[in-house]
């Protein structure tokens, strides 16, 4: 029992860490129909700009500043990268940020190296909250919980009540009327691409010190956010939510259980002692297929709901 | 006109693989030879990616599942001959192997992945990779993890005295099938179906209103690029006896996509001076710097935001000008060297500050002796910094002004072309 919700905590845990990044990329997305191959990027060089920070005023003002400089970056990606692409097409501005990804990772291992730098929790946080049947939990995966549950509710928030998150939300669907209306849409795009970037680096910030800081932790994390994204249906917030605990907490029971198709079979009673190839299959743990599963989960969804979860269409 | 049109385009190809084919005589170091191959291989490859990024629209991040699969059973068939526990099959027929693995892929995931193309297609694309890069790591039996599996291409009898032992035999075999395959992928474009997928690209609306089924029309093109990237595979594996899971990956998918958009998605040309450029220059630098990734992510971004046509789009643009008035070009050579000039200058010293700075994060002990350009620089001097800060300003001011001059002089150019053709 106590393995079983220690697991279901973890598994939100990362859950919220994919929707943190995955709400960004959706709301460019569904916006602008820009697709940002970078966004794990900035959610790396939160990671890194946190540690650098953190070396030098400690963690908490890293917190804050890390995820605004990122913001910061990527508002003046949009508006001096992406908006030059915007004429050539959807296409040609994720080739750009394919293009970033590529150049970010390099620079990112120019500067700090091609190891794991040493991000660590704040020693204020590295204790254990609380016990549970002889389990202790730690302070901080709380605290990163809590961060992001209020990020969250903030984000849901602004779009609902305020009247920039009308306007975000009216820019979606009819940015040509919404332009008529006085507002500046490429300002708006900027600032939710900029909006997006920052929760990319806050993610950064809050995961770099216990999945590790290294060159390599945004193509890791980056393609599992596009399956969010798809499976919870592209530009839908409430999808990605969703998909983000989905696919998090499906991936993290996967990662510790033990069973294999052999298991399931002896429990019904016979012995399957395969010697050949078929072995492997048998013998396959779901712990072994974790990795997979989240891709897996993108097959079914494209065969059985092509538009996702909330999505309103087809992908 | 037409039988003219189609002996000039018969000779060029003729033409392209004599060239190809007296190359290794000339250059005929090991080096050369497997470099040369390397680049039969992925043109070969790369031309079959642009069936779908550059005729049909359609970008992947995912072909080298089709290429690697590929090389995986061309690899397992072969150390099956070896074993005596396949029958023989001829080496020279192994594309074809490949070229059947990669069309059955194709048909399943192109199914799965063609209901709409742009970004939605990208992402699935990507998503594949990564699947069939976890499994090829999962799946240990068949593919044999991070190691890869090794093969002997020595197999079997050996018909006219060619046992494709030595490395020159294998770039003739490559050489044939690169020809023949991309001859074919050309002819494709010419079939009414190949324009069929070109008029999907530009405006799925309007071809499904003619009456096309455009799911149909992606997924036929689909399945025939990844039929052409399983033959390339097969020929990977047989010229390097080696295949391992970074051919699936999205890295490899990468590189093809990098040779196909700086050669030129929009020209059939492109993707070839694309691999072949970007082959030698892979293996030329990587021995000189460490920022080799860097500079090609740069150059492609660079590419996209400002010459969405790549190399060859660059080349097209002055096509009506060559073929109206060959005597405009001579006055376009000024303005397009001191615009070269002045690019040259910005990008050497932006070249310096980089090898300087992952000098000095990586490499640097000590001593700040860094040689850049057969010259020494110290890099924790001042001046060597000053200098290359210096060429890159001086390179952007400069191109201010010569791109201004540039383009003019081709805007005035087009304009005398365009009223000689109207008059």
């Amino acid at each position: 029992m106590d393995v079983f919700l220690f697991t279901l905590f973890n598994g939100i845990l990362y859950g919220m860490l994919l929707f943190m990044l995955s709400s960004g990329l959706t709301l460019i997305f569904g916006m602008m129909g820009v697709l940002n191959f970078a966004h794990a990027s900035f959610y790396m060089l939160g990671a890194y700009f946190a540690y650098q920070i953190s070396e030098y005023v400690g963690f908490y003002p890293a917190l804050i500043i890390a995820p605004l400089i990122i913001a910061f970056l990527g508002a003046y990606v949009e508006r001096y990268g992406l908006r030059r692409v915007h004429k050539f097409g959807h296409v040609a501005e994720l080739l750009f940020t394919f293009g970033l990804f590529y150049i970010i990772e390099e620079i990112v291992q120019m500067v700090w190296g091609k190891v794991p730098v040493g991000y660590h929790i704040p020693p204020s946080m590295d204790f254990s909250l609380f016990n549970l049947m002889g389990t202790s939990y730690p302070a901080y995966q709380i605290f990163v919980l809590t961060v992001s549950v209020f990020i969250f509710a903030g984000l849901f928030a602004v779009l609902t009540k305020t009247r920039a998150g009308l306007i975000i939300k009216a820019a979606l669907t009819h940015p040509e009327t919404v332009s008529a209306l006085g507002h500046n849409v490429p300002k708006v795009f900027m600032m939710v691409f900029g909006l997006g970037c920052g929760l990319a680096g806050l993610a950064g910030v809050l995961a770099g010190n216990t999945l590790g800081t290294e060159p390599a932790m945004a193509f890791m994390l980056g393609p599992i956010v596009f399956v969010v994204i798809v499976v919870g249906g592209l530009g839908s917030l409430k999808g990605a939510l969703v998909a983000s605990l989905l696919i998090g907490v499906m991936q993290t029971f996967a990662v510790s259980m033990d069973y294999s198709l052999n298991s399931l079979i002896s429990l019904l009673g016979f012995s399957f002692d395969a010697e050949s190839l078929w072995r492997i299959f048998v013998d396959l743990t779901i712990s072994q297929l974790a990795p997979v599963l989240p891709y897996l989960l993108l097959v079914v969804m494209l065969i059985a709901r092509p538009r996702g979860l909330f999505g309103t269409r087809d992908v | 006109m037409n039988l003219v049109n189609s002996i000039k385009s018969v000779s060029s190809w003729i033409i392209i693989g004599c060239i190809a084919a007296i190359m290794p005589l000339i250059f005929d170091s090991y080096f050369a030879l497997t470099l040369l191959s390397k680049m039969g291989v992925l043109v070969m490859f790369t031309v079959a990616y642009n069936m779908l990024l550059g005729q049909g629209g359609m970008l992947s991040f995912g072909h080298a599942i089709y290429f690697g699969f590929a090389g995986y059973v061309s690899v397992h068939i072969l150390n099956g001959i070896g074993e005596e526990f396949l029958p023989y099959f001829p080496i020279v027929l192994f594309p074809i192997i490949g070229a059947i693995v990669g069309a059955f892929l194709g048909v399943i995931i192109g199914y799965l992945s063609t209901r709409r193309a742009g970004t939605a297609f990208a992402m699935i694309s990507l998503g594949f990779c990564e699947m069939a890069t976890a499994f090829t790591l999962i799946f240990v039996v068949f593919f044999n993890g991070e190691d890869g599996i090794q093969t002997d291409r020595m197999v079997g009898p050996e018909p006219f005295g060619v046992s494709f032992g030595p490395q020159i035999e294998v770039y003739y075999l490559i050489l044939f099938w690169t020809l023949l395959t991309v001859v074919l992928m050309y002819l494709i474009t010419k079939t009414p179906f190949g324009r069929m997928s070109n008029a999907v690209r530009d405006n799925p609306e309007r071809a499904a209103f003619i009456g096309y089924n455009v799911r149909h029309v992606r997924w036929i093109a689909f399945t025939l690029s990844a039929m052409f990237a399983g033959a390339a595979g097969s020929l990977h594996a047989i010229n390097y006896e080696h295949i391992g899971f970074e051919s699936v990956s999205v890295i490899q998918s990468g590189q093809v996509l990098f040779m196909a958009f700086i050669g030129g998605v929009g020209h059939f040309l492109g993707p070839i001076i694309g691999a072949i450029g970007l082959t030698y220059l892979d293996s030329i630098l990587l021995d000189y710097t460490e920022a080799w990734l860097l500079y090609l992510g740069v150059t492609f971004s660079v590419i996209v935001a400002f010459a969405p046509g790549g190399l060859a789009g660059l080349i097209v643009m002055h096509g009506p000008i060559a073929n109206t008035n060959k005597s405009l070009l001579l006055g376009l050579v000024k303005p397009y060297l001191s615009a070269i000039g002045s690019t040259i200058l910005g990008v050497l010293g932006f070249i310096g500050i980089i090898e300087m700075l992952y000098f000095k994060s990586l490499i640097s002990k000590g001593e700040g002796e860094i040689i850049i350009y057969w010259t020494e620089f110290n890099a924790n001097g001042l001046l060597s910094w000053a200098l290359f800060i210096g060429m890159i300003i001086a390179g952007i001011l400069l191109s201010k002004i010569t791109y201004r001059q540039a383009k003019e002089s081709w805007d005035n150019a087009m304009s005398v072309v365009k009223s000689e053709i109207s008059s």
